[in-house]
This record gives C-alpha cells, structure tokens and sequence, in this order.
C-alpha cells in the first residue's frame, strides 16, 4: 500500500545560511525565509482562527517574533519547525481572545464526546469531487474541519495538510510522539464521519441519481 | 482481530508505517470485514480531500501587503533582542 504522507524536505540546506545570514542582521535574507514560508504559515493560522484577520496578524506576529527571537534559535530543528511552533502559539492566543479568553489550549479537548467510532459505514461514491463543484467542496470541507476541536484540527492540519512527520508535529505542539498519533487518528476518523454525512453513497437512499 | 484492533492501527496502516507481520493481519481482517474496508477507504479519501484543496490561499496582492508590513516592523526592531512595544 502506498504511504500518502507528503515529503517536506525541499531546501534544507539553503534555509540554514539563509538564518545564518538573517542573524547577522541580513534583512533580505530573512524576507527570502518569509517568502519562503508565508504561505504555509497563513494556512495554518486560517485553519486554527478561522478568521482571516486574525490569521493576517498571526502571519506578521510570528515573523516578527521569529526575527526578534532570531538568536535562540540554535539550528537543532528546522528553523520552519521552530517557525511553526511560534505561529501555533500565536494562534491559539488570537482563539482565546476571539472566545473571550476561555482557556483554549492543545490539552482541552481529550477525553470529550469521541466520534471516533464509525457509524457511517456507506462507500462514497461517486467521488466527492464529482458532487460537488469546487467552491461548494471547499464550503464543505472548512465547515466540517472548523467542527473539530483546536487540538485535532491543528494535529490534523500539520500532519496531513501540511505533509509534516509525527515527530516534527510533537515537536512543534509540545506533545509526545503517541499523544500526536492519538490525536490524528481520531481527527482523522471524526472528519471521515462527518464527511460521510455528505459523500455517502446515496444511492438507492432517498432516491437520488 | 477486532475491528477496534484494526481502527487503533489505522493511522500506521495509512501512512505505511506497520511492521510486515502486522500489515498481513490486517490486510486479512479488511478482506472479511467489509466495514472495515469502507472505513479504511472513506478515511484515505479524507485525507487526500484535505491535502488537494487547497482551502486558504494566500492571494499574491495580500501577501504582497503582508510582505512589506513584516518587513517595516522587522527594519524597525533589532534581530535578536524582544522589542518592548
């Protein structure tokens, strides 16, 4: 069976003397690092928020902490690794504001109400993307992924949007390696039910082709 | 097997990391277990759904915009030091 897990691994090298460079105070440099990370940065600050003006804040804070910081980073992960992992933080601070400073972290949704255990068990078929046209599968797809809560989504996000390794993702959240996989695996099976709710093969159900 | 025997290695199984005597068992238990079967193919499916779209993208004039305001607030701070803003 094929893995389905993205390589993340393009431009290593350069990413380290281009940090080098940045902490000597090369500002171009640092705007080619930006670049070179911005738009994954935004993505995961959209999907955290799911706002946009507070992923666009998300995007400069953590940039400008990364460089203002720039020093403590000591080159025993990637620098997008350690990139991520101030953006997360950022993110799940503008949450907390946005749900007017409940308690938002990482930890809090363990042991609630599962769904992780299948229910659906209907094939989809045909594809989903043959049912739906593109902007309504992506109304889809980010109502059902904004359902999850902030600790899945965020594992689930890393880890399979993103194309980063379960060690990488424990890395980023502070998490241990089985707590990551715990956590993907139920984010995994509760999107899967929940999506199964639209791509479930209907046919012969309630009649339609 | 059980099916929540199956469901616990599900994520292993989908990313190719199983050893090969625990890869055989549960390709046998998927061969009798139809459910099994749907659940493994509907969460594969989950993921590349995710992984394709692309859901938020960053548009070029807004990034552009990003861009030179992280750069202003950088120019403005030194690396290195905690701005006290």
């Amino acid at each position: 069976m094929e893995t389905i897990q993205k390589k993340a691994e393009e431009g290593i090298t350069s990413e380290l003397a281009l940090v080098q460079a940045a902490k000597k105070g090369d500002l171009e440099a640092f705007s080619e690092l930006v670049r070179r990370y911005d738009r994954n940065v935004f993505r995961i600050a959209q999907h955290i928020t799911h706002n946009e003006e507070d992923a666009q804040d998300v995007v400069q804070d953590a940039f400008l902490k990364a460089y203002q910081n720039l020093e403590q980073f000591q080159g025993n992960s990637k620098f997008y690794t350690w990139l991520v992992r101030i953006a997360v933080n950022e993110a799940l601070m503008r949450l907390r504001k946005r749900r007017n400073d409940r308690t938002v972290s990482l930890d809090e949704d363990v042991e609630t109400e599962d769904g992780s255990i299948p229910r659906e068990v209907a094939d989809w078929s045909p594809n989903p993307e043959q049912l739906y046209g593109t902007s309504e599968l992506g109304d889809i797809l980010k109502k059902t992924i904004q359902g999850l809560s902030p600790g899945f989504r965020t594992v689930f996000v890393l880890r399979d949007v993103e194309g980063l390794s379960t060690e990488e993702t424990a890395e980023m959240l502070n998490l241990s390696v089985p707590a990551v996989k715990s956590r993907l695996l139920r984010a995994r099976l509760q999107l899967r039910e929940r999506l199964s709710r639209y791509f479930k093969n209907k046919k012969g159900g309630d009649g339609q082709q | 097997m059980k099916c929540t025997e199956f469901l616990q290695e599900l994520t292993d199984y989908l990313d190719g990391k199983i050893s090969e005597n625990l890869k055989i068992e549960l390709d046998e238990h998927l061969h009798w277990c139809k459910e099994c079967h749907v659940v493994m193919n509907t969460t594969k499916k989950t993921i590349e759904i995710y992984r394709d779209n692309e859901l938020y993208e960053l548009p070029e004039s807004l990034r552009t915009r990003l861009h030179d305001a992280i750069m202003t607030k950088c120019r403005g701070s030194k690396s290195g030091k905690k701005s006290t803003t």
